[in-house]
């Protein structure tokens, strides 16, 4: 850990000389290219590696295999449970001696602005354009399996949290896998959740961090023509600094407050563009249903949609991943099940409905090539996806295919896509600072390093195009999901628990509707 | 007969105390008449909030309690019962018209009592607090200038 750090430093230092002459930059990204690929290829192999004899990775088999396991075992709660949820977000069942606490809204609003963000706009575009449209398909059966999993983990996340004497709490899956471990007379808890937190750290650099920076600046040079992506980087540091760590929580507020109104008039716009093409809507459909099972020309057919739509979905929602469970611990609600159903509708909201939007507009754009001919898209082997118009993929292409129906909406993404970047950002230095307290202790000197050391990796991000860097922070956001996935599976007969008691008590009416 | 009971809101000013002192009197003119002394902390269940705010919410809360107990609740139910008035303070989270109508439906109140809150611009326009409070009500309300 230590190590990685000294040596993620170093990197940095290594690159500051050249941040002056900005121009070098090219070189920097090879070198540090070089040293990350050099040094974590392996693992990042290991992690992706395909289940023998296939393309299939495994890792995307292992959050979809969790989810159905969880699916089945709560016995289709996403289901059940659907119509609860929405009932404890409206606050039906909010006692109102606990108003002014938090309350189910906020905690679904504040982790939902954690995962709203570049997964729906550029990971859709990404699956899209490598597994075709019928990757959206895959990406939608994951998201709905995936309820279950939040539900898991954000149950256990609330029941688990470490309550301070000053009243703050902390939670997430290193509380929940010592606390439920010892409870349940388990070996390996305290290791298990080292591990975890090892990775939450690194994820937090990396995919809550460097990529959400790198691709905020490649968004903003795409519109406002080409510049150094240091400055970028420079910019968005200061302002994260800022507000984790200079107390301008105003900026934070404003940011928190912009975001759900960005994503509402996202998923509006999307709907209007769907509206005017009304007449594609089935057709695309229909793309996204033959496609999904034939995979309609993409390299590796049906395993090829199946494998980007589980994989963008896993990396949209983070179902399975455990960060969620660190956001929603913070309710203080006397039933840990309830946190388990309102954040199952994060998958829903995130995935079924958000990107499911974003691939629709794309497909209906046409910016994907098709052969008129045989219906089939024309493969571009060189890039390794669907060629497409004016040869882009990630947020460029979201962008044009959006541009299609509104021209002026490129700007509009600019600014969305920096601001979701931005609140990304914010939120993985708060999932990133857990796992760091929970290492090294609770304290303003111990918190201050995590958060420089966050900034400096914005700056990293932003300035280079780390390929290598950006595979090895998805390799140790799947990690997480490893160390997770394991623990849940130990638990949830500790969730099952607590949901038949509480479904009970529902029944039997000791549990009253306050509206 | 049985007991009558006046909610008061208070909101710490001027208008509030003139609010409180007119209760106190109705009060004793009726005879048998407690006064529900109530504060509410302005505050929405539906409010985006970053997650250091929802982590620090329930310290916040014990703190924003403690104060309106502190600064304006306490010295209001010192008062009226130095005035003889059976009373009793209560303080809530929550919009100020809903929480005082239901306060008032709960312990069926004979009225309500506010002070009138200078409201201007905007919140003039679509009703404000009293506004707001009068076009709800199950009881009779006063507003006190």
């Amino acid at each position: 850990m230590n190590k990685l750090l000294t040596f993620a430093m170093a990197a940095f230092a290594s690159l500051l000389p050249s941040l002056a002459a900005a121009q070098e930059a090219a070189g920097i990204d090879q070198r540090i290219n070089q040293i990350f690929a050099d040094y974590t290829g392996w693992y990042v192999s290991f992690i992706f590696a395909p289940l023998p004899g296939t393309n299939f990775s495994w890792i995307a088999l292992w959050l979809v295999v969790g989810a159905v396991v969880f699916t089945v075992y709560f016995g289709a709660i996403q289901l059940k449970g659907f119509w609860h949820s929405i009932q404890l977000v409206k606050g039906d069942y909010s006692d109102p001696d606990d108003a002014g606490e938090v309350s189910h809204f906020q905690a679904l609003a504040t982790a939902l602005s954690g995962t709203v963000g570049l997964g729906n706009i550029a990971g859709v575009a990404v699956a899209v354009s490598i597994g075709g449209p019928g990757a959206t398909f895959w990406m939608v059966i994951a998201g709905l399996f995936g309820m279950a999993t939040k539900f898991t983990e954000c149950t256990l996340g609330v029941k688990y949290r470490n309550e301070f004497p000053d009243g703050h709490v902390s939670g997430g899956p290193m509380y929940y896998i010592v606390k439920g471990f010892s409870e349940r007379g388990l070996p390996l808890g305290g290791f298990m959740a080292v591990l975890f937190s090892i990775f939450t750290i690194l994820g937090a650099l990396g995919g809550g961090n460097m990529f959400q920076a790198n691709q905020a600046h490649a968004q903003l040079a795409g519109v406002l023509g080409d510049y150094p992506g240091w400055i970028t980087g420079v910019v968005l540091a200061g302002v994260t600094f800022a507000v984790i760590a200079g107390g301008l929580k105003s900026i934070a507020r404003v940011t928190e407050k912009i975001v759900p109104f960005m994503g509402i008039f996202y998923v509006l716009v999307s709907i209007l563009i769907l509206i005017i093409n009304w007449d594609m809507i089935g057709w695309a459909f229909g793309q996204i249903f033959m496609g999904a099972f034939t995979g309609l020309g993409v390299v590796g057919g049906f395993t090829g949609a199946l494998i980007q739509g589980f994989r963008r979905a896993a990396f949209s929602n983070e179902a399975g991943i455990g960060s969620a469970a660190i956001a929603h611990s913070a309710v203080r609600t006397k039933e840990p099940v309830t946190e388990g159903y309102v954040a199952l509708l994060e998958p829903f909201i995130d995935t079924v409905v958000i990107c499911t939007m974003t691939a629709l507009v794309i497909v209906i754009s046409g910016v994907l090539n098709q052969d008129p001919e045989t219906g089939l898209y024309i493969w571009n082997a060189e890039a390794g996806r669907i060629a497409t118009e004016g040869d882009v993929s990630g947020v460029a292409l979201t962008s044009a295919a959006y541009a299609r129906a509104f021209s002026w909406f490129p700007v509009l993404l600019m600014v969305a896509v920096v601001l979701f970047a931005f609140s990304t950002m914010i939120s993985w230095s708060y999932y990133g600072l857990k796992a760091w307290t929970y290492l090294f202790g609770e304290g303003a000197a111990k918190e201050l390093t995590f958060k420089v050391i966050f900034c400096l990796f914005i700056v990293i991000g932003a300035a280079a195009s780390l390929g290598p860097v950006i595979d090895f922070s998805d390799a140790m956001l799947f990690s997480m999901a490893i160390v997770n996935i394991i623990a849940l599976y130990f638990l949830m007969p500790i969730v099952k628990r607590e949901l038949n008691s509480y479904v009970a008590r529902l029944r039997s009416g000791e549990i009253v509707k306050h509206k | 007969m049985t007991k009558s009971t006046i909610v008061v809101g208070l909101d710490g000013s001027e208008a509030g105390a003139r609010a409180l002192a007119f209760a106190q009197s109705q009060a004793k003119q009726i005879g048998d008449c407690s006064i529900t002394v109530c504060f509410v902390i302005e505050w929405s269940p539906f409010t985006f909030q970053t997650k250091e705010e929802n982590e620090q919410r329930h310290k916040r809360r014990e703190q924003e309690l403690q104060r309106a107990h502190d600064v304006v609740l306490d010295p209001a139910v010192a008062e009226a019962k130095a005035a003889g008035v059976e009373v009793e303070g209560i303080v809530r989270h929550g919009d100020v018209a809903d929480i005082l109508e239901a306060v008032a439906k709960k312990r069926g109140a004979v009225q309500i009592v506010v002070g009138r809150v200078g409201e201007r611009g905007l919140k003039r326009l679509f009703g404000g607090v009293t506004g707001r409070l009068v076009a709800g009500s199950s009881v009779p309300v006063t507003i006190i200038p």
